[in-house]
């Protein structure tokens, strides 16, 4: 596989910051070394439920609206990416959750929204299997890139009547952030770098699909 | 409300539709007039029925364009209430019986007189005795009775009929040729796609045939002998296989 | 050719709005009770599931009121599901729904004609399972019924709504009637969420005042999917 430039950045980045975070950041007093999965968690709930799931309901709707194969593209490398980041939140969550929480799993708002995220991707990737045409295919997943967006407040709302025992994303209170400087620079690093290797993964998994379909229309 | 015979009925111009990368009707123009007929020959995959499609606002051309009546397509409802379509497939209700599937369409249709108008089609295509029987416990010919009355309840001036045969007996398939001479003489357009050569030949103005999406041959009357044609039809159409 | 033997002058009037959605809503409703098949396997489903469940259950370790809305509302979701796949499912054997899309009326009335045929389709489902659950597992309904109907119908709104959007885009695809679980679960789950949590406390004698919330949560998935979806779906149709 040839890197592209960001992709060389990209990987540079990701090595760096772990390393950062493995070796030369300090064990959170109260949660030991479980505490640095932080890390991978919190950069990529950021990447898989936010930056990934809104960039396909924005190219959704720009598709139904302008007919653009390439945005179609865009909103299906988008979600594979962010399929793959968000089933790393599903993971590592668990990993911290059993020693700190004592359970791998709690039915608590995040956790459910994020599985349910999880469930949208996933049932936007099967969609996508199923449709032979290129057209209806783009405007079938655009319909559900779209959907899916709009039903996140209304899960969000509905598991929110349940109490929520998930700290805090540390970077978003209000307050200072309540977390030494040096997890600080790890954590802020992390958000960076995972960023950079979800920008080059859908870089490539655009090019992909430009190729795969250049490679259909040259064939009939 | 009279017409003149020349008046045109439904004008193409360089109608291009894709299936993702697959294109299955490339450039076809078309004009035909009030009263005209065509019959659409060719091979299966020719782009027959996506023609078809196109022309009863089904589906968007890719590019190129057309109009019905002088209305452009792909359109308004205004330019679907002027067209009937008919296929092999029925496109009834079997759960419900030939009346209610009729009178369902012409509600579609904004027909004012729902009862009287499914009346008096299904008389005229002489499905009166069996009106009140599901279609699913018809004969196949008698539900392509019913197909056609539910496909002119509106009185369309267009009708698009996709292999309209297929399935039907000998005697099914005089009767429903009949019916279309019956439509044709009325002063409707009618284009049929078909693989029943002598039916459509004997039944249409003209005739046309399509290969890999694009018309390869296009006779008005007189089109020449039926021996003759199917000689013509079985050449071109077996060279693309 | 003689003028007598011309078209008949026409009555080109497309069909109004109201008028072509409430006669396909008419037409689907009419085709299930002549058929009867898929009501009749919903009403089975609901008594099948409530007799599971109760065996399911340890009687004494869960009361049946705690038991009863969880039930209720997995009946509720599973059977409004066989009644969506019939949705257009009516169309597909000899290719109706071609003649539709060709008749000169609005998509929007095609999905909110069907979106009234499933909603009256759910309704009756739940006007029979809803006192069977009361009966069977013997929690009286009586003191609350009118809110309750009201959480039960907001909520089959929201999930026909998004039900029959996903109903006709798993009609054009390959897998069919196995994409719609797939798809439309996790849209059930913001509404039968808010409606059960609601149905248990009315079942244990709250105040209506206390389900407010949960209300109008349902009230606003209604709104915004209902406008959402009737807008989104002439895009699942073939163009």
């Amino acid at each position: 596989m040839k890197f592209s430039k960001l992709g060389v950045v990209a990987v540079i980045a990701v090595i760096g910051v772990y390393i950062r975070a493995i070796y030369f950041t300090p064990f959170d007093a109260l949660q030991g070394p479980a505490q640095k999965i932080l890390y991978v968690h919190a950069p990529s709930a950021w990447v898989g439920l936010y930056l990934a799931f809104g960039l396909v309901f924005i190219t959704s709707v720009l598709y139904l609206w302008l007919k653009d194969p390439k945005l179609d593209r865009v909103a299906s490398s988008s979600a594979e990416v962010g399929f793959v980041f968000t089933s790393v939140v599903l993971i590592t969550g668990p990993l911290w959750a059993k020693p700190i929480w004592g359970a791998y799993w709690t039915w608590d708002a995040r956790l459910t929204l994020t599985l349910f995220l999880w469930f949208i991707y996933a049932g936007y990737i099967i969609l996508r299997g199923a449709i032979d045409d290129f057209e209806m295919r783009a405007r079938f997943s655009a319909v559900l890139g779209i959907l899916g967006a709009l039903l996140v407040p209304f899960i969000h709302l509905s598991v929110y009547f349940f109490r929520t025992m998930h700290p805090m994303p540390v970077l978003l209170k209000p307050s200072a952030p309540s977390m030494p400087s040096d997890m600080v620079i790890t954590l802020v690093s992390a958000f960076c770098a995972l960023t950079l290797l979800y920008a080059w993964l859908l870089h490539e998994r655009y090019l992909l699909a430009t190729e795969r379909d250049a490679a259909l229309e040259g064939r009939s | 409300m009279l017409r003149a015979m020349t008046e045109l009925s439904i004008q193409a111009t360089d109608l291009v539709r894709n299936f993702g990368t697959r294109r299955a009707v490339n450039g076809v123009s078309l004009t035909l007039v009030a009263g005209d007929c065509l019959a659409l020959f060719g091979p299966n995959g020719a782009g027959k029925t996506t023609l078809l499609r196109m022309l009863g606002g089904l589906l968007r051309p890719t590019s190129g364009s057309a109009a019905i009546e002088g209305i452009p397509l792909p359109g308004s409802a205004d330019v679907r209430a002027r067209v009937g379509l008919v296929s092999h497939q029925t496109m009834l209700y079997d759960a419900l019986t030939a009346r209610e599937n009729v009178e369902f369409s012409a509600r579609m249709y904004g027909v004012q007189d729902v009862r009287a108008a499914a009346d008096e089609v299904l008389t005229r295509l002489g499905a009166a005795s069996f009106a009140d029987v599901r279609v699913r416990s018809l004969s196949r010919g008698m539900q392509q009775r019913v197909s056609v009355a539910r496909a002119i309840v509106h009185s369309p001036s267009v009708l698009l009929a996709d292999e309209p045969f297929t399935g039907l007996d000998a005697a099914g398939a005089s009767a429903l040729t009949g019916m279309l001479a019956a439509l044709r003489d009325s002063g409707a357009t009618i284009i049929i796609v078909t693989h029943n050569l002598d039916e459509a030949l004997a039944l249409c103005t003209a005739a046309a045939i399509m290969r890999e999406g694009r018309f390869v041959r296009l006779d008005r009357a007189p089109i020449p002998a039926r021996e003759e044609y199917t000689a013509l039809y079985r050449e071109l159409s077996v060279d693309a296989a | 050719m003689p003028p007598s033997t011309r078209v008949a002058p026409v009555h080109r009037r497309a069909p109004g709005f109201v008028g072509s959605t409430l006669a396909i809503a008419r037409k689907d409703t009419l085709i299930e009770l002549r058929s009867r098949s898929v009501i009749l396997s919903a009403l089975a489903f609901a008594v099948l599931a409530i007799t599971i469940f109760f065996f399911a259950w340890d009687p004494t370790a869960v009361a049946s009121i705690d038991l009863a809305p969880g039930v209720l509302w997995v009946i509720f979701t599973f059977s409004g599901l066989l009644g969506l796949h019939r949705s257009f499912g009516v169309e597909q054997p000899t290719r109706a729904m071609d003649a539709l899309l060709a008749a000169p009326v609005d998509r929007e009335a095609i999905y909110l004609g069907k979106l009234i045929a499933n909603l009256a389709f759910v309704i009756v489902v739940q006007a029979i399972s809803l006192p069977a659950v009361a009966l069977l597992y013997n929690v009286p309904i009586g003191g609350y019924m009118w809110p309750l109907i009201g959480v039960v119908l907001l909520a089959s709104v929201g999930l026909v709504a998004v039900g029959t959007l996903f109903s006709s885009m798993a009609v054009s695809t390959r897998l069919a009637e196995l994409l719609l679980p797939l798809l439309a679960l996790p849209f059930f789950v913001p509404v039968i969420l808010p409606a059960a949590q609601a149905t248990a406390r009315l079942m244990n004698g709250r105040a209506v005042s206390e389900v407010s919330g949960y209300l109008s949560i349902l009230a606003a998935f209604d709104v915004v999917f209902l406008v959402v979806c009737t807008l989104l779906y002439p895009y699942t149709l073939e163009q």
